[in-house]
């Protein structure tokens, strides 16, 4: 009962009794473990990014109308694992006059900065890496980290197409980074705290998901986090028609193995964030053991993860002006009006409700619930408004001067 | 020597590397890129200070924003990819002469300082980032700093755009 | 433990290194890359201060985070300069831009 009640624990403190015994000092021990446990963290993120890529090119596939992998084991099960032994044997090439060290280093950060996400997620109630009461800021430091990777990966490939791949990703990443900053300083407002762990235990009965509370900010965290991952729509940064991979063209073989596995990573590390801030991370029915708590939080990341690669298989890709307007005269007014919203209307309610009791939660996600509903009715009118004001030019050829053979009572001289 | 001294001095060893690397560097870009170390190494100083908001803030504004800025200016003012000749003026040893007077210097004067040896004082308190939240908007403490340094960064992003404009 | 002085040992030879950086490079951004070495010497300096001598009050923290956004405006300002500099003289190197007015 001891192991199914908490397995995590149950081992550690099995392993630290054995440990013991053979004579180690408790700082060691827990220096071991500790080690062991980053190991294990940092191990299932990159095996579950096999399984996270045949997922993704299955459910693709079957979007568009077609199988899929469905040759290399049952159900293309292993297409991964082959499509990872092909990069690890291909050449691993440094094109003539890039900067060596720079240019091994970048895939190297792009991999680091997504692993150092997953040391703050709360897997269950128990099952945190390290539960730091500034979370929330850490994953917006961590991934500033990611985009310095990205910057020195495509200057130091000695490369224009490259170099001005990374000027236009790195300017798409910073700029999506304010509103996602803003949407997720929502859910800290809510739960008074800026730990992971603390923002989902606020979150513990199905009216008091953030979600209810701020559906707007929720859109908004998910928007610009796919942004900032770089996939459909916004994924102008690495697509072949455009720019012929971006900033990871000189890239081959393990090189750019590391950067496809960070990238998926990363999108599967925002889908857990949403539903860690917003959805209530590993609460649902039965939460008390650390087990069940895990398999809420894989239920509800792995329908994060669909959604995100349906919007992938979807939308088609917008022009970089569109998505930086999109960015600075849209995304970022609102999160900032979502913002001053939800904490006015939060402060009012709290000092009138008591919102530790149910009633309370319910009054208050219902008052900022339709607090949202507003902004947004308010917001698609203006739209419309500005829309009808500018009617969208169609584009009409000009007439040109079309070619004519010359009369014949011309005369051809003079 | 406790382990938190060897990491303190692992860290400053860090710090002081990466910040000579950087001024030293004759390619451009790899000194920026020293400077993230560099950074970076500063923010391990303020964690081991206990200072974890601060440790985050610095890794957010100074490596995610500052350095990037650094790099891009950097692509942004070169013709060639590779930096050639020396990178420092004439004057170099002279410099080098004064900062090792101003260290010392430093370094002697507060020595001479009573609380020089001071070891740490009492832990610090749980709430730090909210007190630091409420210091900052409290109108009997530090709101005025604050709404101050809001309008200095407004005037420098419009100063920013409009003196970099490309007319 | 560690005493206050390692820090301010660190802090005064970051900000000696920094000196030294704005005072012998000859590129534009390398001295600003110095002064921000400078900058992050005196947070170094405060925060240890603030640990050492009054870690119950926050005002230790608050001028720290002044300095960040201090730092932040200057290096906008300074690195928007010297792109438009480079755009009108073709150089960064400090030494040659020394007309007043051309």
């Amino acid at each position: 009962m001891g192991f199914l009640n908490d397995p995590i624990l149950f081992i550690a403190e099995w392993l630290s009794a054995l440990l013991s015994g053979w004579g180690l000092s408790d700082g060691l021990i827990n220096v071991i473990l500790t080690f062991l446990g980053v190991f294990v963290v940092a191990n299932f993120g990159m095996l579950y990014v096999i399984f996270l890529v045949w997922l993704e090119r299955k459910l693709a596939a079957r979007i568009q109308d077609r199988l899929g992998p469905n040759r290399v084991g049952p159900y293309g099960l292993f297409q991964t694992v082959a499509d990872i032994l092909k990069l690890f044997t291909k050449e691993d090439t440094t094109p003539r006059g890039a900067d060596k060290v720079v240019f091994n280093l970048a895939p190297i950060l792009a991999v680091f900065s997504v692993l150092l996400i997953w040391a703050v997620i709360p897997f269950a109630s128990t099952w945190v890496g390290t539960d730091l009461n500034v979370g929330v800021l850490y994953i917006v430091a961590v991934g500033s980290i990611g985009v310095v990777s990205t910057l020195i990966a495509g200057w130091s490939s000695n490369n224009k197409f490259a170099l001005l791949g990374a000027f236009r990703t790195v300017a798409q990443l910073v700029s999506y980074e304010v509103p996602m900053v803003l949407s997720m300083l929502v859910p800290v407002l809510l739960a008074r705290n800026m730990g992971l762990n603390a923002i989902v235990q606020a979150q513990d009965n199905w009216y008091s998901v953030f979600f209810w509370m701020a559906p707007i900010a929720t859109l908004i965290f998910f928007i610009s986090s796919i942004a900032e991952v770089g996939r459909t729509p916004f994924d102008l940064l690495e697509a072949e028609s455009e720019i012929v991979a971006g900033f990871h063209i000189e890239y081959s073989g393990a090189k750019f193995a590391m950067i496809f596995a960070a990238e998926f990573l990363h999108a599967f590390t925002i889908s857990v964030l949403t539903i860690t801030l917003f959805f209530g991370g590993w609460q649902g029915w039965g939460d008390q053991f650390p087990i069940v708590g895990w398999v809420w939080f894989m239920i509800k990341s792995m329908l994060a993860y669909f959604l995100v690669v349906w919007v992938r298989s979807t939308l088609p890709r917008i022009r970089i002006d569109h998505m930086l307007n999109y960015n600075w005269k849209f995304l970022t007014p609102l999160a900032l009006v979502v913002l001053i919203v939800t904490a006015l209307l939060d402060r009012i309610v709290a000092d009138n409700v008591d919102i530790l009791t149910s009633q309370g939660q319910i009054i208050r996600s219902a008052t900022l619930f339709a607090a949202n509903v507003v902004i947004a009715w308010v917001t698609v009118a203006l739209i419309r408004r500005r829309a009808r004001q500018r009617p969208a030019r169609v584009p009409v050829a000009q007439p040109r001067p079309v070619a004519r053979p010359p009369e014949a009572s011309t005369p051809a001289s003079s | 020597m406790t382990p938190v001294q060897v990491i303190f001095l692992l860290t400053s060893l860090l710090v002081l590397g990466t910040a000579l690397m950087v001024v030293t560097a004759p390619n451009l870009v790899r000194s920026a890129l020293w400077l993230i170390a560099t950074l970076f190494s500063v923010a391990v100083v303020f964690v081991l200070l206990e200072a974890s908001f601060l440790a985050v803030v610095q890794v957010v504004v100074y490596i995610g924003a500052i350095a990037i800025m650094f790099i891009f200016a950097v692509m942004l003012t070169r013709k060639v990819m590779q930096d050639t000749g020396p990178q420092t003026n004439s004057n170099w040893w002279l410099a080098a002469v004064f900062s090792l007077l101003l260290f010392a210097g430093l370094a002697w004067m507060l020595s001479t300082w009573g609380g020089f040896g001071a070891q740490a004082a009492a832990s610090v308190p749980e709430t730090t980032i909210v007190d630091l939240g409420q210091a900052l908007v409290s109108p009997d403490a530090y709101i005025l700093p604050f709404e101050v340094a809001s309008v200095l960064l407004l005037a420098a992003l419009i100063g920013a755009i409009v003196v970099a404009w490309d007319r | 433990m560690i005493p206050l002085s390692w820090y301010l040992i660190l802090a005064a030879a970051l900000f000696s290194v920094g000196l030294y950086g704005v005072l012998a490079r000859k590129n534009a951004i390398a001295i600003l890359m110095g002064v921000e070495l400078m900058l992050n010497a005196v947070n170094i300096n405060l925060v240890a201060f603030w640990r050492y001598q009054a870690p119950e009050q926050v005002v230790g923290q608050v001028f720290a985070i002044m300095v960040f956004a201090v730092s932040a405006a200057e290096v906008a300002v300074g690195l928007a300069l010297v792109i438009s500099l480079y755009r009108r003289r073709r150089t960064v190197v400090a030494e040659n831009i020394d007309l007043l007015k051309w």
